[in-house]
């Protein structure tokens, strides 16, 4: 049984999603997939204490070998990533209990859950597989579940919105397959480790370098690096709450993960940095993105919007570091990853409990709810602190390792302008607090309460993670750290 | 090398390109649709190409031939093939439900009546003085 | 009840908190939420007045924290100078509460739960500035105390008071961020430490960047108030009176200029700091701030604002002083902590007390003011003394000190700056009781309302704090000696 962990992880929740179908009522489905999310988050413990004891874990769907069949690897990076991903779906789908009751027709609850799960799936294989062909797979299947879970929200607009990501993400994910198919034209293979191999010999040949393009294109789409990120911002601002919670935590993190696992694994960061001026393109993008997103984030009317936005600049955090090309920076990226994950879960989650009382994701029907709501609000607040990078939050170890990478390789400037880039979240953040505490309500809230406890509970667990691992950073740092080290250990590094 | 000798992929190019160009171009949501499945389509035969060597004969076994052409990546565009009919499929009916919610499929209407919502949301937050600035702009698009 | 030294080390950060608790749980009961802050306060006082003892006895109280990341603790360690600073915002929280008492009631302010909690909040993390042992910890309750001390500026929800808050935060959080958090990473880059040491981190080879850092860490304090950087503390004025009083005249300017001179002292190490090359300018810089801000004082003709600036002017004194990096101007320096507290919480007492008894926030409507106020006027003309430094106030001592420092290192134009700056201080204070006990025009004609003292808890808090400033004239010895057992402690002597 325990060797056979890896494909569970990917299999549960796909078996499950169909099943909800036929179990038809909605609590109990809901319930079902709460269920089916924490036996995933259970198995990717039990990965991460195999892989911990046991190193890298390799296995062989259908028991063909590597590079003719598919191939699942765990190793320290994907299994830090499946562990984030399977803690936020179950988090996530508790709140979702009541959330969705008011912001979705009681006879979508059924096909929303089998959405979600089906998008935990897609996410989950893109991060277990060594199968490039089998990457493309598995994101379309959380790609086209996320546009339907995204149409599903009330707004008009998330219509638009929906059609929009759809038809660029499916430009995103063609080109990945493009790519894809470019690197087995002159390889031979798909498995990861193998093109790792392979790819050398051939690496100064234009297919490669173009398959690398599109490789990179199709995946900065996906992970919306700025100006990529035209289709973020009215998708999460639009989506039911309880979908924008989850995607914001992990959606494109898994995208940063394949970005990482191209960059690091299978071009190896040499090629990357030699042959191209990738240093350079991602520094400039990732702190193009923090500013012009920042800057949007403050105008922002809609406070869905405002904290989409953000999510675009803090991706350019998560960029920058990569950019780096250092282990340290490396670490800055994987830290940043998981507490960008706390951060925006808490802060979506929080958004979406005020949603249920005020049916209203506008910024002015927020004013003076800080009175009505003080649980519900102290964790955007805190939330938003955390995203500002104030300390005792884990935002703070994100922009410490983030600027200490910085330092080490002598971009002082870069570093200065991170700082700077902070303030640009105080602004944001603070037009927020200002909203929910100092201003005089605009609609009537009188009868507004707390979230439910449902929700409240969840939202808290978030937010006291915010705090935990803001203090003790033994899990994040600690397999940030035995990650990059695992991942330049493949190539020597540039260190 | 014959410049046409790759003829294959010169029509996957134009075909990616006229695939692109629709969905960029076109305001019809239904048109940008069908640019995208031209676009998929184009990489279907990009990989079916790859996989074919000339003279050789399908996969099957059998002492009479001895070259054959690489069946995986005809595998794996099957895949993608039935990716690219669910991206439609769904594609198609979220035009569907915007037809119904907007009345239209043109993006400009959609957008018109989106910047529409915006600005309503600007009056209830600045009251009526943003309200000029915004018409102002509106004329100036 | 035998507590451990450590304990009450602990205790003074958390008991502030369990009073946040007490506080908000008592919200719909006035007297009890404010005999629990009382409470809270006299508790405090106790603690803090043991560790005196104990630490003057010769007994070291050091408490080591959870390592956090990056081999950084959270840990305490009680030194002098800290004791000056947690001895000072300790017994003057007592006061200001009772004076807050009478103000808020007297002034009939909203909030007033929220008020006290933020309060207690903010010297909890002034607990922490004090006795932090290393600038990791110091940091994170330096922007503690900013957030918290942010809803008390913008207390009054009008649109005066959330500008006043935005331009309050921006500049605080800003230059920490920017300039102070940029320092502390670079100093952890450069020494791997960021211990408090005698004698300081830098070694010699270091000197380049400790050269680099010393403006980062001056300008990065920005609660220290050095010009260009002191436009919060005006804007800051817009909150209620005991918050100016306690907080923009004792516990954030002073948690400013406490930092600064303790990494003046205990990071760089004044043998180092007398020989960077960037000294001498942050030095005409702080002398600058002396003399601008007290001319742009003399121009105010609102009383709190010509406060704010005289504070803005005296802060300079203790940059100055430690900008020195002489024995006695540190000395001066640390006793000007508390001589100017005791000065300046008197001075806002008394514009509060004008406040609430005849509604004048105007310098020019004061005169005559003396026969119907004349404890609070008297009261008033003794703080102005003392911040002057003349006898028989506590502040001539440290301006006698400062003036050693300055005549020591032979920089004459900061000696004619202090004198200067005294005659301005004169030009500028004086003036308002004078005119209010000799002047007969004014308050005569207007008849429209009972012209008396202010509420009782109001004259007792305002009449202790300038029995305080005559104290500290007449008996020096204690502060004197901790003062110098600070110089000790930091590797230096006085001559």
């Amino acid at each position: 049984m325990t060797t056979h962990l890896p494909i569970l992880q990917v299999i549960i929740p796909l078996l499950a999603a169909p099943f909800c179908i036929f179990l038809r009522i909605p609590r109990l489905v809901g319930i079902f997939a709460i269920l089916v999310s924490a036996a995933a988050f259970l198995v990717s413990c039990g990965l991460l204490q195999q892989v911990i004891t046991a190193g890298t874990i390799s296995y062989k769907l259908g028991g063909w070998p590597a590079p003719w069949g598919i191939e699942y690897r765990i190793d320290i990076l994907n299994v830090y990533l499946l562990l984030l991903v399977s803690a936020m779906s179950t988090i996530v789908l508790v709140a979702a209990q009541t959330s969705i009751k008011k912001e979705l027709p009681e006879d979508r609850h059924v096909f929303f859950y089998t959405s979600f799960l089906l998008c935990l799936t897609g996410l989950l294989g893109i991060l277990a597989t060594a199968d490039a062909f089998n990457v493309f797979v598995f994101l379309e299947i959380s790609a086209l579940s996320t546009y339907t879970m995204i149409a599903l929200g009330t707004d008009r607009r998330a219509l638009t919105a929906s059609y929009q990501y759809l038809i660029m993400g499916t430009i995103g994910a063609t080109f990945i397959i493009i790519g894809v198919g470019l690197m087995y034209m002159m390889t031979g293979t798909l498995n990861m480790y193998d093109l790792a191999e392979r790819l050398p010999e051939v690496n100064t040949s234009r297919t490669v370098l173009s398959a690398f393009g599109f490789f990179i294109v199709g995946v900065c789409l996906k992970l919306a690096l700025f100006p990529l990120h035209l289709w973020l911002p009215n998708a999460y601002a639009f989506a039911p709450s309880i979908a924008t919670a989850f995607l914001a935590a992990t959606a494109t993190k898994v995208a940063v993960y394949l970005l990482i696992r191209l960059v690091f694994s299978i071009f190896g960061i040499e090629f990357v940095v030699t042959v191209l001026p990738m240093q350079e393109i991602f520094m400039v993008l990732g702190l193009a993105g923090i500013f012009a997103a920042s800057v949007s984030a403050i105008y922002q009317l809609n406070i869905k919007r405002l904290f989409a936005y953000s999510s675009v600049a803090q991706i350019g955090y998560m960029i920058l570091g990569l950019a780096i090309g250092t282990k340290l920076g490396l670490v800055a990226t994987l830290v940043h990853m998981f507490n960008h994950a706390l951060m925006k879960a808490a802060v979506f989650l929080a958004i979406g409990g005020a949603v249920y009382r005020i049916h209203s994701a506008q910024l002015i029907h927020f004013a003076g709810l800080g009175r009505k709501m003080p649980l519900t609000m102290a964790a955007i607040v805190i939330g938003g602190l955390s995203l500002i990078g104030v300390p005792l939050t884990v935002g703070f170890v994100s922009k410490w390792y983030l600027v200490l990478a910085l330092l080490e390789n002598g971009w002082w400037p870069v570093a200065i302008l991170v700082l700077m880039s902070s303030l640009l979240a105080v602004m944001y953040v603070w037009r927020t607090v200002e909203w929910i505490y100092f201003t005089p309500p605009r609609i009537n809230i009188d009868d507004v309460t707390e979230a439910p406890l449902s929700q409240l509970i969840p939202i808290w667990i978030l937010v006291l993670a915010n705090i935990y691992f803001g203090l003790n950073t033994s899990l994040t740092v600690g397999l940030s750290k035995m990650a990059a080290e695992s991942l330049y250990g493949i190539f020597g590094g540039v260190l | 090398m014959n410049i046409l000798g790759l003829y294959n992929y010169w029509i996957v190019v134009v075909l990616m390109l006229i695939g692109f160009y629709i969905v960029i171009a076109h305001e019809n949501l239904i048109k940008k649709l069908v640019g995208l499945s031209i676009f998929q389509t184009s990489v279907f035969f990009f990989y079916i190409s790859m996989g074919k060597i000339t003279g050789a004969t399908a996969p099957i076994l059998d002492e009479k031939y001895e070259l054959y052409s690489n069946p995986l990546p005809h595998v794996l565009i099957l895949t993608a093939i039935v990716v690219g009919i669910a991206t439609t499929a769904l594609g198609l009916a979220l035009v569907v439900r915007i037809q119904e919610a907007y009345g239209s499929i043109e993006e400009r209407d959609i957008q018109e009546q989106d910047a529409h919502d915006q600005l309503e949301c600007q009056l209830e937050a600045y009251g009526p003085s943003s309200m000029e600035i915004s018409d102002e702009q509106e004329q100036d698009e | 009840m035998a507590l451990s030294a450590e304990m009450m080390l602990i205790l003074t950060m958390v008991v502030p908190l369990i009073a946040v608790g007490g506080i908000a749980a008592a919200h719909k009961y006035p007297n009890l939420r404010e005999a629990v802050t009382i409470t809270a306060s006299l508790i405090l006082i106790y603690l803090v007045s043991s560790l005196y003892g104990i630490t003057k006895a010769g007994g070291v109280v050091s408490v080591q924290g959870a390592e956090l990341f990056s081999d950084l603790a959270l840990s305490f360690r009680i030194e002098p100078l800290g004791m000056i600073f947690s001895l000072v915002a300790g017994y003057l929280w007592l006061v200001t509460t009772i004076y807050a008492i009478g103000y808020m009631r007297g002034h009939h302010e909203k909030n007033q739960t929220r008020f006290y909690c933020c309060f207690a909040i903010a010297i909890s993390s002034a607990m922490g500035i004090a006795y932090a042992d290393n600038l990791f910890t110091l940091f994170i309750f330096y922007e503690v105390l900013t957030l918290s001390t942010y809803p008390l500026v913008t207390h009054a929800g009008t649109k005066e008071a959330k500008n006043g808050g935005r331009v309050y935060l921006g500049i605080l959080l800003s230059t920490s961020v920017i300039f102070l958090l940029l320092g502390i990473i670079s100093t952890w880059y450069v020494t791997g430490t960021l211990d408090f040491r005698a004698g300081g981190i830098f070694g010699e080879e270091h000197r380049k960047a400790a050269a680099i850092l010393l403006p980062l860490f001056i300008f990065g304090i920005g609660k220290a108030a050095i010009m260009p950087f002191h436009r919060w503390l005006p804007s800051a004025m817009v909150a209620p009176t005991p918050v100016s009083a306690l907080l923009h005249a004792v516990a954030v300017v002073k948690a400013g200029v406490f930092t600064v001179l303790k990494v003046c002292t205990y990071t760089f190490g004044i043998d180092l700091l007398v020989s960077l090359p960037t000294r001498d300018f942050l030095l005409y810089l702080g002398c600058a701030s002396i003399i601008l801000a007290s001319l742009v004082a003399m121009r105010k003709d609102n009383l709190k604002a010509r406060l704010a600036y005289s504070t803005v002017s005296q802060l300079s004194y203790i940059t100055v002083g430690a900008l020195l990096a002489t024995g006695s101007g540190a000395l001066g320096g640390a006793m000007h902590i508390a001589t100017h507290a005791f000065g300046k919480i008197t001075l806002f007492f008394c514009a509060g007390a004008i406040m609430v008894a005849s509604h004048k926030t105007e310098i020019s409507q004061m005169k005559g003011l003396g026969k119907h106020m004349p404890i609070t006027m008297t009261a008033f003309f003794i703080g102005s003394l003392s911040i002057i430094g003349l006898p028989p106030c506590g502040g001539t001592w440290s301006k006698w000190y400062l003036m050693v420092g300055a005549a020591d290192t032979g920089k004459w134009l900061v000696m004619a700056v202090l004198m200067v700056s005294s005659l301005l201080n004169i030009a500028y204070l004086l003036p308002i009781p004078l005119k209010a006990f000799l002047s007969e025009d004014g308050v005569e004609k207007d008849r429209s309302f009972q012209l008396k003292e202010a509420p009782l808890p109001c004259l007792i808090a305002l009449c202790f704090t300038a029995f305080g400033c005559l104290v500290l004239f007449f008996y020096p010895q204690p502060l004197y000696e901790i003062a110098r057992a600070f110089l000790e402690a930091s590797g230096n002597y006085v001559r």
